[in-house]
């Protein structure tokens, strides 16, 4: 059952020190900055070919600023994005251009980010208008209706609207025009958390064949735990703006070290009346802070129970904890806590 | 048939039933046609008991409770048959004045969304004093003291410095846990939650629910707990009543359900949800759509999707009929409840 902690895949997008700051401006006539929305504050993350990067967090902690950060939907205040050792963030002009093709988003609500008033045709070809090179004008409507066939839908649906299908169906449309111009790495942002639990499954199941499929790397963002876990090869914790924790499946899942992941892990509802006797609930008190006034030192030391003096004073890094350095096993991964410990809170069969 | 329902055995046994729904019908008419929400409810909840709706999107779930509640749009919605009886009498046959009285009184309601729910302009202590000052004729100055003993009891902290602010000034859970005060003003005997948590991040959501769960302990409440979430249901109800195009499909104890279904359908939501404690390699997927309200397939309206389905699921509608052979009081409308259990047990 462990998976392997290392898939033996090249680093397709590494990501480092990515900052985005919102300022905060007062006055009409002249703005003056006044603080910053800190959105996201300093992650860093490695996607491999092949694999799937989960990152999980609450909502405010940055993880959809990151996606789009990813397909330059939104300009990082600092760091970089390293596709292929390629900085994507300095390029522009055409370089970005041929970039940004394989790099590719699949949005969260497939209700308002479908243009009601575009054929299911125009939506998936659309990207062919802008990468032209991928397919040949008379060659297009025949890769449309493949595209359809690809996520499950009829291809005789070319020329149906939006609003003659289903959530799922249409979050299947929103899939197929991720995957038009074949890109390398899909970046999808909650792409089931507007379906209907039934048919969140089939979408799921869907993403996992197309991933062999089409070879495909996925950076899959979404608040459901449960759902990481199932499609994860790894996954990241988000609080607040930072990665507090990173590691393999079963590293996160059942070796959590990182306080916050363990609250995270032990509050999600387990559907089985049997297993709430068996397993100890960490109820966190208060709310994720303003990241416009983050707190000093450690991001999570106002709702830690283990917080103390030198949580407020020192930034915990994203290394191997001190306390496990030299050891061995799966508890051994990067998390940014003081006094990182090994909890069990998922239970085990 | 609903005569010939027994009770559910919830953890209070008061003998008569807090609200007992009968043979429920709702429709509305729209510019296509009847969509039929409802189509044949029953179910009944006691004092101290946590009755689970559980359902997809156009099950009828809320169309249900909105019903109960008599905050249903007429029109185009309409209550095509049935009785909602409360306390013994029946909701149906009182005049909307008499209704108002019992709605906030002894009936309330927990809406999804706090922030559409919370009127933006007012004070969120004008809006929990206005419940006093409506129903029980108090003055300002007492509801407001009132309203501050409810932000209190729902464990809103500095509520005597909070109770001016307005509710973008809170965060979703604080605005929650608002109205929640709000439904407990009046110390109601039952409260409809409609998804209480489901706009709510997964650690504020466990603090909720389990507010809501010690509060209802704590007032002898009973408690409709309407949602889609599996995972929830399973930490706090009693009984669980699963809804398919405005039916109930399956009802049960919340321990007997888990560990085996009797219903496919019920057996192919708890397959499908990805689990936290298990990395599986394919999620388990129902195949097919819900149904079209304005054209429910005839016979069994799961069966287009069900994996078990035969020639008499196409044509008779199956009862809600008792299951037998399995601890705790359970019914399942399916032909073949005994089959599917027995796949359950392997």
């Amino acid at each position: 059952m462990p998976q392997t902690s290392e898939p033996a895949g090249e680093p397709i997008l590494e990501v480092s020190g990515l900052v985005k700051h919102y300022p905060l401006t007062q006055g009409i006539l002249f703005k003056k900055q006044i603080g910053a929305v800190k959105a996201v504050d300093g992650v860093d993350f490695t996607l491999r070919q092949g694999e799937t990067l989960g990152i999980v967090g609450e909502s405010g902690c940055g993880k959809s600023t990151v996606a789009k950060m990813l397909v330059n939907l939104e300009r990082p205040t600092a760091g970089a994005i390293k596709y292929k050792g390629e900085d994507i963030t300095k390029l522009s002009g055409r370089a970005l251009k041929a970039v940004r093709r394989n790099i590719q988003m699949v949005f969260q609500d497939p209700y308002t980010s479908l243009n009601p008033r575009m054929t299911v045709g125009d939506i998936i070809g659309e990207p062919y208008e802008i990468h032209p090179e991928v397919a040949p004008k008379g060659d297009r409507r025949k890769r449309v209706q493949d595209l359809l066939d690809v996520v499950g839908l009829n291809p005789e649906y070319i020329n149906r609207y939006p609003h003659q299908f289903s959530g799922g169906q249409r979050q299947r449309i929103g899939i197929a025009r991720g995957l038009a111009l074949r890109p390398e790495i899909i970046v999808a942002d909650e792409p089931v958390s507007a379906l209907d639990v039934s048919v969140q499954a089939q979408v799921v199941n869907l993403l996992d064949g197309l991933q062999s499929e089409f070879d495909l790397s996925y950076v899959f963002i979404a608040h459901d735990l449960s759902i990481v876990r199932h499609i994860s090869d790894r996954v990241g914790v988000m609080y607040l703006g930072r990665v507090v924790e990173i590691g393999s499946d079963t590293e996160i899942y059942d070796h959590p070290t990182h306080p916050y992941t363990q609250a995270l892990l032990s509050a999600v509802p387990v559907p089985d009346p049997s297993a709430r006797d068996r397993r100890e609930r960490i109820i966190l008190h208060g709310d994720v802070p303003s990241p416009a006034d983050p707190p000093s030192g450690c991001p999570f030391r106002t709702r830690c129970w283990k917080a103390q003096e030198r949580c407020a004073r020192e930034v915990p890094l994203l290394v191997v904890p001190e306390a496990f350095r030299g050891a061995e096993g799966p508890a051994v991964h990067p998390s940014s806590c003081h006094f990182a410990e090994e909890m069990q809170v998922v239970p085990s069969e | 048939m609903p005569q010939t329902e027994t009770q559910p055995q919830p953890r209070s046994t008061t003998a008569e039933p807090l609200l007992d729904v009968r043979d429920l019908h709702v429709e509305f008419r729209t510019r296509d046609g009847v969509a039929k929400a409802v189509n044949g409810v029953n179910y009944t909840v006691h004092a101290g008991e946590t009755l689970a709706v559980l359902g997809e999107s156009g099950s009828g779930k809320s169309v249900t409770a909105q019903a109960v509640m008599g905050i249903l749009d007429v029109p185009p919605g309409r209550i095509a048959g049935g009785e909602i009886l409360f306390k013994g009498r029946d909701l149906l046959k009182l005049k909307e004045d008499e209704r108002r009285k019992v709605r906030g009184a002894e009936m309330a309601m927990i809406f999804q969304d706090a922030l559409s729910a919370l009127n933006p302009v007012l004070s969120v202590g004008e809006q929990l004093g206005e419940m006093f000052v409506v129903h029980k004729g108090m003055s300002r100055k007492d509801a407001k003291a009132r309203a501050v003993e409810l932000m209190d009891r729902v464990r809103i902290p500095a509520a005597k410095e909070r109770v001016g602010q307005y509710p973008h000034q809170f965060s979703g859970g604080m605005r929650q846990r608002i109205m929640i005060a709000m439904a407990l003003a009046l110390e109601p005997d039952l409260i409809i939650a409609d998804e209480p948590t489901t706009a709510l991040d997964v650690t504020v959501q466990a603090q909720v629910m389990e507010l809501l769960a010690d509060l209802q302990r704590e007032l002898h409440m009973g408690l409709i707990l309407i949602t889609h979430d599996l995972g929830v249901v399973a930490d706090v109800a009693d009984t669980i009543a699963v809804m398919y195009a405005g039916r109930i499909v399956e009802r049960a104890p919340v321990h007997e359900i888990y560990k085996a279904p009797a219903h496919p359908y019920t057996k192919g939501l708890l397959e499908s949800i990805p689990r936290l404690d298990q990395k599986g390699h394919e999620l388990y997927a129902i195949k097919g759509l819900p149904p079209n309200l304005m054209n429910i397939p005839p016979g069994c309206a799961f069966h287009p999707r069900c994996p078990m389905a035969q020639d008499v699921c196409r044509s008779v509608v199956p009862p809600l009929a008792e299951v037998t052979g399995v601890p705790g009081n359970r019914r399942s409308a399916c032909h073949f409840w005994k089959e599917t259990l027995d796949a359950a047990d392997q």
